[in-house]
């Protein structure tokens, strides 16, 4: 089921918290939601969910609008709202059995959609206990649970893994890659590691707008733009070896690390790293470490989420 | 209406898992044989000391104790779910306001009618101590679950305006004692048509009347208009989150 959102715009007064957002998310495809704190993610997901009306725009949920056919779209999402409400004085398996009633499964498929959910989402041990009794993770893991229960085509994940111990990372993410191969997922967050190990797709989006869209590899690459590395130089004058490396064509620029080392930016498109071995072997300089400095999503996040 | 079931039956099984349910059953019947055995005085005659076999007593007392025991019942049904964010996913579920608002409803007009029910012994035993007018007695149950009914749908609007379940108890104990006393104080201070509003605006009036044993579809309505008002502005209130300013 196809997800597409357009102009989407919601105003809190004369504030816009969403603006003008438009974006696609194909079937079999794991979309994330990035952005800094207030940049819009869970407004934006509260309006496909159909608990919030937008100011202005629509969203299409496989060619339903969450304009007209609220109904229908709500039937075939699962959403894990921020923060994971859930109601704590109740047993998981009893709460479990309301969230599949309430989303419309069949009575005679419920017991088994709650054992399939109680398999997957690794509950067996709590299924009696009071959910106000569980640890954060097997908290998150009955919200998901609930978010699944009626197989749901498209899922919403508002901050899916915040509050968890590494460990329960993991697993959660791996959970969240199996499903996703075959729904349609829309996943916000601002934890970076956790886009590059889920998701097919990123959109970065800061005051209400796309800064930022496309593979985690694609966003890296355009970030790194030129190459830069770290270079140790020993058994040469450092001035003099600064003034050559300077002097190299493929080098842009030379700095001065506090540690003694260089850090050289080639040219664009350049790598300058078989210049620089060269010149110190013409030298008889002692080439004692070059390190890529890679860059990596959190600055791409940074360049376009940081205004000035 | 399926849905309006699930969500009643998870309100009910939430009032007896917490003990709430059983606190306020126990709680209004003590209270409630209490007035009709022993105190009676201040409702009306007691079997005890005026030796007389009456279940007006318990009349008189059960419409003032069902109206505090109502609004600690349903002060947390919105503003607890609204607090914790449990409201955000259920109305993202496929349900429309007006179902939620109406299973809850149902969960709290069923545990008033079994509360009703589990008076029924102080009226068997009543009459089995001296003749009571029958008919009065089923009319006054029937005004006693309108009255509940409307102050399960005044407690459910006051809990959907805010998200301190304090506040909707305090705001369903004062829109309680407006329609219970000073609309009857105002209409014994007042005269003319002021006075034959305030007279109509009570709930005491429409209840004595039909706890007299006239069932009068004026009576009726009014009752009925009251929930569906408060029922209605439960949901407008709800559904001020998809205003598009």
């Amino acid at each position: 089921m196809d997800i597409q959102v357009q102009n989407l715009t919601k105003k809190y007064g004369r504030q816009k918290a969403v603006d003008q957002l438009s974006f696609d998310v194909r079937t079999g495809e794991i979309l994330g939601f990035l952005g800094p704190n207030g940049a819009g993610k869970t407004t934006t997901m509260k309006m496909i969910t159909c608990f919030l009306a937008p100011s202005d725009g629509d969203v299409s949920v496989g060619g339903f609008s969450i304009l007209k056919d609220q109904q229908k779209i709500k039937r075939s999402i699962g959403y894990l709202p921020e923060h994971n409400p859930l109601y704590l004085d109740m047993a998981v398996i009893d709460y479990l059995r309301f969230s599949g009633a309430i989303q419309g499964v069949k009575k005679s498929q419920l017991g088994d959609r709650i054992k399939e959910m109680i398999r997957v989402c690794g509950l067996n041990k709590e299924k009696h206990k009071k959910i106000g009794e569980l640890s954060k993770g097997f908290r998150q893991r009955v919200g998901l649970a609930q978010a699944l229960i009626h197989d749901p085509e498209v899922l919403i994940l508002d901050e899916p893994t915040t509050g968890l111990d590494p460990n329960q990372i993991v697993e959660i993410r791996e959970l969240i890659k199996h499903i996703g191969s075959q729904k349609t997922v829309i996943l916000s967050t601002h934890i970076l590691p956790e886009v590059e190990a889920t998701c097919d797709r990123i959109i970065i989006i800061n005051n209400g707008k796309i800064v930022a869209e496309g593979t985690p590899e694609n966003l890296r690459k355009e970030a790194s733009g030129t190459e830069i590395s770290h270079v140790r130089i020993e058994d040469g004058e450092r001035d003099a070896v600064f003034q050559r490396l300077q002097e190299l064509e493929t080098v842009a620029m030379v700095d001065l690390l506090p540690n003694g080392a260089f850090s050289i930016e080639s040219q664009l498109e350049q790598t300058s790293r078989r210049d620089i071995f060269r010149l110190c072997v013409e030298n008889g300089w002692v080439l004692t470490e070059m390190t890529p400095v890679e860059r990596d999503l959190e600055d791409v996040f940074r360049n376009v989420t940081i205004e000035n | 209406m399926g849905s309006i079931i699930t969500i009643a039956r998870r309100e009910l099984s939430t009032f007896y898992d917490s003990m709430i349910a059983y606190m306020l059953l126990g709680g209004f019947l003590a209270l409630c044989g209490f007035f009709t055995w022993l105190y009676g005085g201040f409702f009306g005659r007691d079997v005890f000391f005026s030796g007389q076999a009456s279940i007006a007593p318990f009349f008189g007392a059960a419409v003032v104790l069902l109206w505090i025991f109502i609004a600690a019942l349903s002060m947390k049904l919105f503003a607890e779910e609204t607090k914790t964010g449990t409201l955000e996913l259920l109305l993202t579920k496929p349900v429309t306001d007006w179902q939620v608002v109406m299973g809850k409803f149902l969960a709290c007009v069923s545990l008033i009618f079994v509360a009703l029910l589990c008076s029924l012994p102080y009226y068997f035993t009543v009459a089995w101590l001296g003749p009571v007018d029958h008919g009065a007695v089923w009319c006054g149950y029937l005004g006693l679950l309108l009255v509940g009914s409307t102050y399960a749908a005044i407690g459910i609007m006051c809990s959907s305006l805010t998200d301190n379940q304090i506040v909707a108890f305090l705001l369903t104990i004062i829109v309680g004692i407006i329609f219970l006393f000073i609309f009857s104080l105002l209409s014994a201070y007042t005269s003319g048509m002021a006075a034959k509003l305030f007279d109509y605006l009570s709930i005491l009036t429409h209840y004595s009347s039909i706890a007299r044993g006239v069932v009068d579809s004026k009576d009726i309505i009014y009752f009925l208009s009251i929930i569906g008002f408060c029922l209605m502005s439960t949901v407008t209130v709800l559904s001020r989150r998809k205003i598009a300013d």
